[in-house]
């Protein structure tokens, strides 16, 4: 067992005034109590002595969503996992539990996760609250497609069991709910029996935006599919991409394009880190141009033939950099991720990616996906394209955003709220016009006076 | 299941008892969890079951009730390969030292009950002719100090036990025993605590360890992290005239 604390001034007990938390992009930072419960039960009996409070899982959520004006409680206690059923594929697990966690435990046993986010270091609580997309999201939905059921505890202390058809209405309001309709204290999950856990890519090379839209319009087919832009092109390459298509592989894909390998390979290790005091001059124009070129080629070398990716490196590329929101430095960064309708995506895509390659100072690299129709009255997604970027903060960058969201607002579009940081109530509810389904719902459980993230005290949920 | 081994853990509703047994279950032994608090252990099964899809049972054990320990080793169904005893509890230092009663229950809790129950495995062990008895110590056992001086003097106890324990089992055969020693650990127990981050591990290094040091490269102390080798001889090094006007 531990010894107490050694050096006298570090055996301080807990915060009472609290501690500073941030979201992943480190803006803003705020002061709240921060409570750590051990068990589910520890965690209901903690929301129900506070108000001002919201849960919090793995703090992946970029801006303020997972900070409770009072009082934060953190789900890492609640990182068990409890039954699984091999028949039905169902796994049962405390909302602390992340993809993570399951894919370490099931991937290697043949199973994974029809939907998965773009890092694995999400907490299952938060991947419901946030109702999180992967990158087939056109063809399967949202994380909430594989939930069955979870157990949600209300600001009064009851527990309740949500399903699509147990107290169905708190079941969808709570996908993409951020946390404001109650505590999620496990969940269960179907997961997706797999032949392998290898991935077949093919690359293709967009030369600009309407070409990369047309790719991904052309794949919908496959089941993965996204686009990497290229954000420092300009005038006639505006928006070239490089667009991955995916298939889980087969076995007889394995046999063609990789014999030798393992079918299950075990997660990659975390190699690289970024220290705390990253020189910020390392990101500039030229360094940027140059590993965009670099990585370009790369691509397009790899253009026309199939090959096998590991799921790891496949699913979340950044995973393997360790605290890479570092490089943005202190000041923090916002990532910027909107939906446009399908009819208007091509000209305010372009729109805002020639905004941002005049500004010059996103991040060199930006996303482009297709997305299908929402799980729940708040979740993000509609059937359109989903365009995300990083911006380190400065002085200049919310008025330049809010002229990005005038166009997202204008086009019937919305920015996703496990990324928002900075967007004023107008553009929120023009986008959200489930939030009065929220609302009710909140009213009903005796939320609204009770769960309060930074996020919904700045937007009015 | 002939053929796979087992791991019994006495303390198994505690964080480093939970990471230690689902580390060993990860390569395919057969899990016992022993605690006071069932419905704890019990998480901790269900969780290691799921996890590794190995089979994982409970049992009830108040070791305070050292009169029944005899019973408890006999009872078993089958005997464990090894047996990892992470029972402790950090108490309240500043309480202790007012109230015998809390005095008394740190001092049995982290010294007299693990001896006694430990003692039963090294005969049942010894009598089978092999087995491992794995007993989670502590630094703090190195030099005792004004913070914790009822935990440490304990786990002192503790660790000289677990020393003379070797010693005998060495002469006698096969039987081994592994003295772990943790520095901080981010567990239930120190979550109140505010721990020097280059120096604190989480409970499955603690757990990775101890799977090293009985099965892939054998070990009789382990410290946890091993930088607390470094710190701690440097702390023993200190002389106690210097030493007693400290405030570490």
């Amino acid at each position: 067992m531990p010894a107490a604390a050694l050096p006298g001034r570090e055996s301080a007990t807990s915060n009472p005034g609290g501690v500073c938390l941030s979201g992943w992009g480190n803006y803003p930072k705020v002061s709240t109590e921060l409570l750590a419960p051990h068990t589910p039960a520890a965690a209901r009996d903690d929301l129900l002595r506070r108000s001002g409070v919201i849960a919090r899982g793995a703090g992946r959520a970029y801006g303020d969503a997972a900070i409770g004006t009072q009082a934060t409680i953190s789900s890492r206690g609640l990182n068990r996992m409890r039954s699984f059923d091999a028949a039905t594929a169902q796994l049962t697990v405390e909302a602390g539990v992340t993809i993570a966690d399951i894919l370490a435990a099931f991937e290697p046993r043949g199973f994974f996760l029809k939907v998965v986010p773009g890092t694995k270091f999400v907490t299952v609580g938060g991947a419901i609250a946030a109702d999180v997309h992967g990158k087939n999201h056109h063809r399967d939905g949202g994380f909430g497609m594989i939930v069955e059921s979870f157990r949600l505890a209300l600001p009064g202390g009851e527990i309740v069991s949500c399903s699509r058809s147990e107290n169905a209405a708190l079941f969808a309001a709570t996908l993409g709910g951020m946390g404001l309709t109650g505590m999620i204290l496990d969940a269960t999950l179907q997961l997706l029996p797999i032949e392998t856990a290898w991935l077949r890519q093919d690359t293709r090379v967009a030369g600009n935006l309407d070409a990369a839209i047309d790719q991904l319009e052309n794949s919908a087919s496959s089941t993965y599919s996204v686009a990497w832009i290229d954000c420092l092109a300009r005038g006639a390459a505006l928006g070239r991409s490089l667009v991955y298509l995916a298939e889980h592989a087969t076995r007889r894909d394995m046999d063609m394009l990789g014999p030798g390998l393992a079918p299950f390979p075990s997660p990659r290790t975390q190699r690289l880190s970024v220290p705390e005091l990253f020189p910020g001059w390392l990101l500039n124009r030229t360094s940027m141009r140059v590993f965009n070129e670099l990585y370009f080629r790369r691509g397009a070398a790899q253009q026309g033939r199939q090959r096998l990716v590991h799921w790891d490196p496949y699913f979340f590329p950044l995973d393997a950099i360790s605290d890479w929101n570092r490089i943005y430095g202190r000041r923090g960064f916002v990532q910027y991720q909107c939906v446009i309708p399908l009819e208007r995506a091509r000209r305010v895509l372009a729109d805002i990616l020639d905004r941002v390659s005049r500004r010059g100072d996103a991040s060199f690299l930006a996303v482009l996906k297709q997305l299908g129709d929402g799980g729940g009255p708040m979740s993000f997604p509609l059937r359109g394209y989903t365009l995300t970027m990083d911006f380190p903060v400065s002085d200049t960058l919310f008025a330049f955003l809010d002229q990005l969201d005038a166009l997202v607002v204008d086009a019937g579009g919305r920015l996703y709220l496990a990324k928002d940081a900075r967007q004023s109530r107008a553009t929120f509810e023009s986008g959200y016009p489930g939030l009065a389904a929220l609302r009710d719902i909140r009213r009903q459980t005796g939320a609204t006076t009770r769960l309060a993230s930074h996020l919904s005290e700045r937007l009015g949920i | 299941m002939t053929g796979t081994k087992s791991i019994l853990v006495i303390g198994g509703s505690s964080d480093i008892g939970h990471a230690t047994a689902l580390r060993y279950a990860k390569e395919g032994w057969r899990v016992t969890l022993a605690a006071r608090d069932l419905a704890a252990a019990q998480r901790n099964a269900d969780d290691i079951r799921t996890r590794s899809g190995v089979d994982t049972t409970v049992q009830s054990l108040d070791v305070l009730q050292t009169g029944q320990l005899a019973g408890f080793v006999a009872g078993l169904s089958a005997l464990p390969d090894t047996v990892v005893c992470v029972v402790g509890e950090l108490g309240d230092q500043l309480r202790a030292q007012v109230d015998p009663e809390l005095a008394t229950t740190i001092m049995r809790t982290n010294f007299e009950a693990p001896s006694l129950l430990l003692e039963q495995f090294a005969q049942a062990f010894a009598a089978r002719g092999s087995g491992t008895i794995v007993g989670v110590s502590s630094v703090a056992g190195d030099r005792g100090r004004a913070s914790n001086y009822y935990y440490g003097a304990a786990k002192a106890g503790f660790t000289q036990f677990l020393s003379g324990l070797r010693n005998r089992l060495a002469l006698a055969g096969r039987v081994r025993v592994v003295t772990v020693k943790p520095g901080f650990v981010r567990t239930k127990m120190t979550a109140h605590m505010k721990l020097p981050a280059p120096l604190t591990v989480q409970p499955d290094r603690v757990a990775e360890d101890i799977f090293r040091a009985d099965v892939t490269r054998p070990r009789d102390v382990i410290y946890v992290a091993r930088r607390f080798w470094l710190v701690m001889t440097i702390i023993c090094a200190l002389p106690e005239t210097i030493f007693k006007r400290m405030r570490i």
